[in-house]
């Protein structure tokens, strides 16, 4: 981060501290007060009932519900991300072709996915898909196949920023040197790309984790639908089930960012060459990547 | 048997467009107010709101979004008691739309704050210089140049949010990743039709969006 | 490019697949003329059964296992097939997804709340039915207002998003109000908060939901079921064979008690007599 954020107000004198202080107290009165009557209304519902809380005590409601729809979670978000990378690599590297009939294709794949929504895609890929090549798609493949189309697709058009962002005398070194095309995309390009792209890579995995939640829809049984539906069909708890899981994502997910931040310093601290950027890439909802933040518009 | 010569599966299509139309419409206006306060916040002076802009775009960031659409129908309107409207696919629009802007406010907030970030020193401290306060120095100063500098990441967030509306389907709005799922279930043998007409339709209205949003950071750019 | 090769691969995938799954039943084919499931049964002891997760006393996932009256009736079709408990692998389906989980093959039976009727025929074959449901109102134990289908005028009615019971509201009781979730059991805090007054769906699944420890008292099933829903057992749609034998296991359960046990045992814990299995109804297999 740089320091723009403190240059925007003048160290605090005698008045403009009792004014911070007038206001810190305010709102976080304000805060309080909301957080407590949420707090009571949740009550009055006896969402706080100890009956719908007990279930979490017990060990099988988590090797049974949450534990197991978890692994599935990580698994589909595991094999997309892999799969991912390797789409979003030879999709950008195709885009990036000096042959229009490879670029172009290229391209009209990563805008398309980019812009059909997932929930469309992993439906389609379960229901549809089928009847196309006569043999079934499991949930899984549905949710995996769904997501690497997506998200690859996203990381492709990061990818080519990337590239792009490397500077050109690597390239025009390397063709100094003799080195073809393939070679130097293989061994001077990418590597350095994927090296600056870390934290965008790390940033794209929150989003595919958390879509694998939608995975709900053609009942593959992860964390959201065993812990949330399945859980709930037996104890009647689905509001209590719905914090615990959110605390679950929330946690998991603050890990990835935190690691990301990390990657981002010590790329930058180790003198790799990140795209000129003021700033950490701000991480995407669910579908974005942005050439201009990355590479500094 | 064909499916798009039935003029009710016509209507229940249209139909499900609009209100993905309307629930990115009212979203997006809700959450770029919503996302430059917490920008705003996050870099006051004031440790207690910086906490408070922290806190939402860790927790909204990182909560599957379907869960969040969950907790605006079962937290807000089940539990809390919070009504928006008599009818009931109105009240379920707002709830949806809360619940889009909560989540679609913390991206935002933060593409600001980097926007923020974007905007030399040396502008904040000359606005500093000449006696202009915290908030004279964001809203006159520094927001207008970090705006132009977020245009991109606000044109991805908005095609992202078109897209993440499909999720109100899941407490009950009949929106057009609901009514595909119906005419699949009912067409099976068309799956492949009807997939391309819907998802056709989102690639129309969002190829274009992200050029036009790529055009327009280009031409706002802030040259350095 | 690669988009072709990948298809062309995935193709050659199926192809292989479906050659190599003929081949199998050749195989199992030489030890008798049997093919279809009950083939499958006797060559691999083994069955892939279709059931439900989230319905109480039906059909529900439990931490590891299943349990209710759908699986139990699976675990007396296994048996019958010659296939022990251990070989039978429970696979949760929806709604939606049951005709394409048999059409290609993700299971070899379907035994999940599934109703027979003419337009699921064209697409797989069913076996039963087992248990004869109707579409019924779940409401608040002190409700009155509501006492049936028709006098849900101006009410919130929560059903399962595109389900059969959910038409049914929209297009004979237009005057309801309908509020759809993904599944049944998001329905029963809205009803118990307010925000619905009825859920609706098939009368033994909402037997199964009040029926519940934490519901108990709070809700009742209004008790007017306004459909025939048969539960049948659906499988591949040219396995003839393996309908019939279905049914003779059905007609021997009915008869040697084991029905009735399977009833007791998760539906009748809530002192519903058991319902007398109408063998003479066994007659939706394709000729």
């Amino acid at each position: 981060m740089s320091n723009t954020s403190s240059v925007l107000y003048d160290h605090p004198g005698p008045r403009a501290k009792v004014r911070n202080t007038i206001l810190t107290v305010v709102f976080g009165v304000a805060i309080l007060a909301l957080l407590w009557w949420i707090y009571r209304k949740f009550d009055d519902a006896g969402q706080w009932a100890g009956d719908l809380w007990k279930p979490f005590l017990e060990a099988n409601t988590w090797t049974g519900f949450i534990l197991s729809g978890l692994r599935a979670t990580l698994l589909a978000a595991a094999t997309g991300m892999a799969l991912s990378l390797a789409f979003g690599v030879i999709f950008a590297v195709g885009r990036l072709s000096d042959h229009w009939w490879i670029r172009v294709p290229c391209g009209a794949v990563v805008e398309f996915f980019r812009a059909v929504p997932l929930l469309l895609m992993i439906f389609f890929i379960f229901y549809a898909v089928p009847f196309l090549i006569q043999a079934p798609v499991s949930a899984f493949w549905a949710v995996v196949i769904g997501l690497t189309l997506y998200n690859g697709s996203v990381l492709a058009e990061a990818f080519r920023a990337g590239i792009r962002a490397v500077p050109l005398g690597q390239s025009e070194a390397a063709y100094a040197l003799g080195m073809r095309k393939t070679l130097v995309m293989r061994h001077i390009l990418v590597p350095q790309a994927a090296r600056s792209m870390l934290p965008v890579i790390v940033s794209q995995l929150v989003v595919l984790l958390k879509d694998t939640a939608l995975g709900y829809i053609v009942a593959y049984p992860e964390l959201l639908q065993r812990g949330v539906n399945d859980l709930s069909a037996n104890f009647g708890n689905v509001v209590a089930a719905a914090m615990v899981i959110a605390a679950i994502y929330i946690v998991i997910n603050s890990l990835l960012t935190l690691l990301a931040g990390w990657l981002e310093r010590r790329t930058r601290s180790r003198g790799g060459r990140t795209p000129k950027s003021a700033d950490t890439p701000p991480p995407l909802p669910s579908g974005t990547t942005d050439q201009g933040a990355v590479v500094g518009a | 048997m064909d499916v798009f010569s039935d003029p009710r599966n016509i209507d229940a299509t249209v139909s499900g467009f609009l209100w993905i139309l309307k629930l990115t419409g009212a979203s997006a206006v809700l959450a770029l107010v919503l996302g430059v306060i917490l920008a705003a916040m996050r870099v006051s002076p004031i440790p207690v709101l910086r906490l408070f802009g922290a806190a939402w775009v860790n927790i909204f960031r990182n909560t599957p979004l379907t869960l969040i659409i969950f907790f605006c129908y079962f937290g807000l309107y089940s539990t809390l008691g919070l009504s928006l409207s008599e009818d009931l696919n109105l009240n379920i629009y707002w709830l949806g739309v809360i619940g889009l802007s909560t989540y679609t406010a913390a991206f935002v907030c933060e593409a600001v704050r980097s926007g923020i970030n974007t905007v030399p020193a040396g502008q904040a401290e000359a606005a500093r210089a000449i006696g202009l306060t915290f908030a004279q120095t964001l809203r006159i100063i520094v927001l207008p140049q970090a705006g132009r500098a977020v245009v991109a990441p606000l044109g991805s967030i908005l095609i992202a949010l078109c897209k993440n509306s499909t999720i109100v389907g899941t407490i009950g709005l009949m929106e057009s990743s609901s009514v595909m799922k119906d005419l699949i279930n009912s067409y099976g043998n068309a799956g492949i039709l009807i997939f391309a007409v819907f998802a056709g339709v989102f690639a129309l209205l969002l190829i274009p969006t992200g050029y036009l949003f790529g055009w327009l950071a280009n031409r706002l750019a802030v040259r350095r | 490019m690669r988009i072709t090769r990948v298809a062309a691969m995935a193709t050659a995938a199926a192809l292989s697949l479906t050659v190599a799954a003929c081949g199998g039943d050749d195989n199992a084919g030489s030890g008798s003329s049997a093919s279809g499931i009950i083939g499958k049964a006797q060559s691999s002891k083994k069955l892939v059964i279709g059931v439900k997760s989230d319905q109480p006393g039906l059909g529900l996932q439990t931490g590891s296992t299943y349990e209710g009256f759908d699986i139990e009736i699976g675990k007396i079709i296994a048996k019958g097939l010659g296939v022990d408990e251990s070989g039978i692998e429970w696979k949760t389906t929806v709604s939606a997804n049951r005709e394409p989980f048999i059409q290609q093959g993700t299971v070899d039976l379907v035994i999940a709340t599934y109703t027979i009727n003419d337009e699921r025929k064209q697409k797989v074959s069913f076996a039963g039915p087992y248990f004869v449901a109707g579409q019924d109102l779940l409401v608040k134990a002190d409700n009155t207002t509501i006492t049936g289908p028709e006098s849900l005028d101006g009410k919130t009615v929560c059903s399962v998003t595109g389900s059969t019971p959910a038409k049914r509201i929209q297009t004979d009781f237009p005057k309801a109000k309908l509020q759809q979730f993904d599944a049944y059991t998001k329905c029963l805090q809205p009803l118990l908060n307010g925000q619905v007054d009825a859920m609706t769906t098939d009368d033994i699944i909402l037997a199964g939901y009040a029926a519940q420890e934490q519901y108990a008292g709070k809700l009742k099933v209004v008790g007017k079921p306004f459909s025939t829903e048969p539960y049948g057992i659906g499988l591949k749609k040219d396995d003839v064979e393996g309908c019939k034998k279905i049914n003779e296991i059905l007609t021997a359960a009915a008869a040697d008690g084991s029905y009735k046990a399977a009833w007791d045992k998760t539906l009748g814990k809530s002192g519903t007599p058991a319902p007398t299995l109408d063998t003479s109804k066994l007659t939706h297999c394709p000729a």
